[in-house]
């Protein structure tokens, strides 16, 4: 292990800190480099993704067609989900692993540098492609983003093409990401640094480069279908020809279940380092953590038709499905407890990193909550394309998924800056957006329950105070968001210096160095003490 | 370096890219199998039963159309309902027109309710098997012909046969550009 270390360092003996100007950015292999632009672009698209969410608001503000004509406003609900999750909420994690899996694990860099830049630097055209239908005859993409066939193929406008190939870009890079973590995490982890002695983000980011590996390709295989169907004479999803629209939606949840799990692993990864960290203790029932983490993983491939139980399927099927889904709720459970239990009976205190996680661990539960009501296969009956499955994937996604990005970022940015942010800012972003968050989220539940379809650009009157509720809590949500994208940039040029732990009692290699983080680190790899 | 990792998962991606065109056929045994969405099998070639072998168990069979994407052409079938035994060799028509000014391509899909019914429902000579070119105003009679397996499960005695027509004409003519919908005119 220290031999290969070595000769990966041999290139680097000449230059010992970055290159200058901007092309540092477009050659670098640094994984620090790469994990910053990740961020970044994740940020940008975030604020894209949520202007689109502001546009749906504004118009959902009161029933009655008033600022966009419905054609756009699918346009948006589409492009929304698209951009937030390909674009913020997948590159924001894959940033994160690439800042702090070698810092954790004790490595240089991350084990295919060159990859790894150009896994980042597909990104940008993929998302400039798919932004672009935007501006073309036709328009985007408004099929909604889960685009079921044949709305997205005989009935879609012809910017799907670009559509398609956007997702074939973005999925690349998600696989050159997701293989790079797992060569990083096999390779070259430090002498004496078992599987079972990783930080628990690495072992969430382990099984989630698995999962990324394993259906990113068939979410390929599935755009690659339509295009065929489209240009191609092929009739996959056509019933005329022969095909079956309902087989888009298995191949795309086959997909699409695991990759609600890619969103949100890392996250329980991120909040399993700040948890013990604030309550000064040791993470409770580690080995348990792993293992309910590989549960969930290996779970999720056989329970996608959960989200299809009204197209025609067999009792037997349903009954299949209903129990698999329920099963999660096992492994999950014990996460949750466990996070608990971290936090009994310690000494807590309640810096931003760990607001954001202990809200990460509530409302993520009502939102786990929510999912076991969907998973009902009668009931999902009546739930299924209503507002309730809206809030239902909203708080696991804005409350776990993002809270758990950010959670990471205020919790290392010390480290990465070398900078300490301004807390009272830190906090007041985190209740503004705890605030506008539930406000936006928790009356969606009750529209829903109450019938109120997703994807309408109109509803009927009795819907119109909650969605007013909904509408001026993501209004808060939204902007709330410039005040942590202030406090960065403030933290950035003219925060005060960071300690080299900033935190009492944290744990774990990346804290081991020193502060401002030199541009590489454990060229020499430490030794990991067995207690 | 070691490089037995990164090969190990660039089989893996090519396998799942596989994988899920393998869905593909894989869906339609399962389909096929369990009868799931109603989907039914192609020509029946075994054997029919004969004789002392046709129970006398009565079966209604109810015959519907659709006309996909709101297709103006006429097309019912000539039998809404009928009764009858399982393995009994049964022939029934379907009119159909085409309304279009222009000659055109059709094609039935057809689906089965309850699709628990779907393999036990043979047909013999069924006009979904083939396209169906029609001039300009041209009408057709065209014959199904299907027997009811016996082994049909109790508790079934009503089924439904759908078929849903298609105007294909724009993915039969060479060259076509997908994106221009057909245009209607009659």
């Amino acid at each position: 292990m220290s031999e290969q270390t070595l000769t990966l360092d041999d290139h680097d003996h000449h230059e010992h800190g970055p290159a200058k100007g901007f092309l540092r950015w477009v050659f670098t292999t640094n994984h620090k480099d790469i994990g910053t632009m990740y961020l970044i672009f994740s940020l940008v698209m975030f604020l894209i993704g949520g202007m689109m969410a502001f546009v749906i608001r504004a118009e959902l503000f009161q029933p009655g067609m008033q600022l966009v004509d419905p054609g756009f406003f699918n346009q948006m609900t589409t492009m929304h989900g698209l951009i937030m999750v390909f674009g913020a909420v997948m590159p924001g994690f894959v940033g994160l692993a690439n800042w702090q899996i070698p810092l954790m694990v004790g490595a240089p860099d991350m084990a295919l540098p060159r990859m790894n830049n150009w896994s980042f630097w597909i990104l940008p055209f993929a998302f400039t492609m798919l932004l672009s239908t935007l501006f073309m005859e036709g328009g985007a993409p408004g099929f909604g983003w889960t685009f079921y066939a044949p709305l997205s193929t005989t009935y879609a406008p012809p910017s799907v093409t670009f559509f398609i190939f956007a997702i074939h870009m973005m999925g690349i890079s998600s696989i050159m990401g997701a293989m790079n973590i797992i060569v990083t995490l096999f390779n070259m982890r430090a002498p004496g640094m078992g599987l079972m002695q990783m930080p628990m983000f690495a072992w969430s980011w382990l099984i989630t480069a698995f999962l990324l590996v394993a259906v990113m390709p068939v979410l390929a295989a599935v755009v690659t279908m339509m295009l065929m169907d489209i240009h191609f004479a092929t009739s996959f999803f056509s019933a005329a020809g022969g095909g079956d629209p309902v087989l888009f939606q298995h191949i795309f949840w086959f997909f699409g279940h695991p990759e609600v799990y890619i969103m949100i692993l890392p996250a329980f990864g991120v909040v399993s380092e700040i948890i013990p960290t604030f309550s000064r203790k040791k993470l409770f029932g580690y080995h348990s953590m792993v293992y309910a983490l590989i549960a969930i993983a290996l779970l999720s491939f056989v329970v996608w038709a959960h989200h299809m139980f009204t197209v025609g399927m067999p009792i037997g099927g349903q009954l299949f499905f209903m129990y698999a889904t329920m099963l999660i709720a096992v492994p999950t459970g014990v996460k949750v407890f466990n996070w608990v239990a971290t936090m009994f009976k310690g000494s807590l205190t309640f810096e931003t990193p760990m607001l954001f996680a202990v809200a990460f661990v509530v409302l993520f539960t009502v939102g786990g909550f929510s999912g076991i009501m969907l998973a009902i296969a009668p009931v999902d009956f009546q739930y299924q394309d209503t507002y309730f499955v809206v809030a239902h994937f909203h708080y696991v996604l804005v409350p776990g998924a993002v809270f758990g990005i950010v959670a990471g970022v205020y919790y290392w940015l010390p480290k990465w800056t070398g900078k300490m942010y301004d807390e009272s800012l830190g906090k007041m972003h985190f209740w503004l957006s705890f605030v506008g968050l539930n406000l936006t989220f928790f009356p969606m539940h009750f529209v829903g329950l109450a019938g109120m379809p997703r994807r309408i650009p109109d509803y009927a009157l009795q819907f119109a105070d909650f969605n007013m509720m909904a509408s001026m809590g993501a209004f808060l949500f939204g902007t709330s968001q410039l005040v942590f994208v202030y406090l960065v940039i403030k933290t950035v040029r003219s925060g005060k210096e960071a300690a080299q732990v900033p935190w009492e009692s944290a744990e774990g290699l990346e804290w081991t160095l020193p502060t401002p983080l030199p541009y590489h680190t454990f060229t020499t790899p430490p030794v990991i003490e067995h207690k | 370096m070691n490089l037995s990792t990164p090969r190990g998962l660039v089989v893996l991606v090519v396998l799942m890219f596989g994988f899920g065109f393998a869905l593909v056929p894989l869906y339609d045994v399962f389909c096929e199998i369990t009868g799931l969405n109603g989907k039914t099998a192609g020509q029946y070639e075994g054997e029919l039963a004969s004789g002392e072998n046709i129970q006398s168990r009565q079966v209604t069979m109810q015959f519907i159309v659709n006309k996909n994407d709101n297709l103006p052409w006429e097309f019912k079938p000539n039998d809404v309902q009928m009764k009858v035994a399982t393995g009994e060799r049964k022939d029934t028509t379907y009119r159909v027109r085409n309304t279009y000014n222009t000659a055109a391509v059709a094609q039935a899909v057809p689906s089965v309710s309850p699709s628990a019914a779907a393999e036990y429902l043979h047909k013999i000579e069924c006009f979904c098997f083939e396209q169906q070119p029609l001039e300009a105003g041209q009408a057709v009679d065209m014959p199904l012909t299907f027997v009811v397996d016996p082994e049909l499960p109790e508790g079934i005695d009503k089924i439904t046969l759908s078929y849903t027509l298609f105007d294909i004409t724009n993915s039969t003519a060479p060259a076509s550009d997908p994106h221009k919908v057909k245009k209607v005119d009659n």
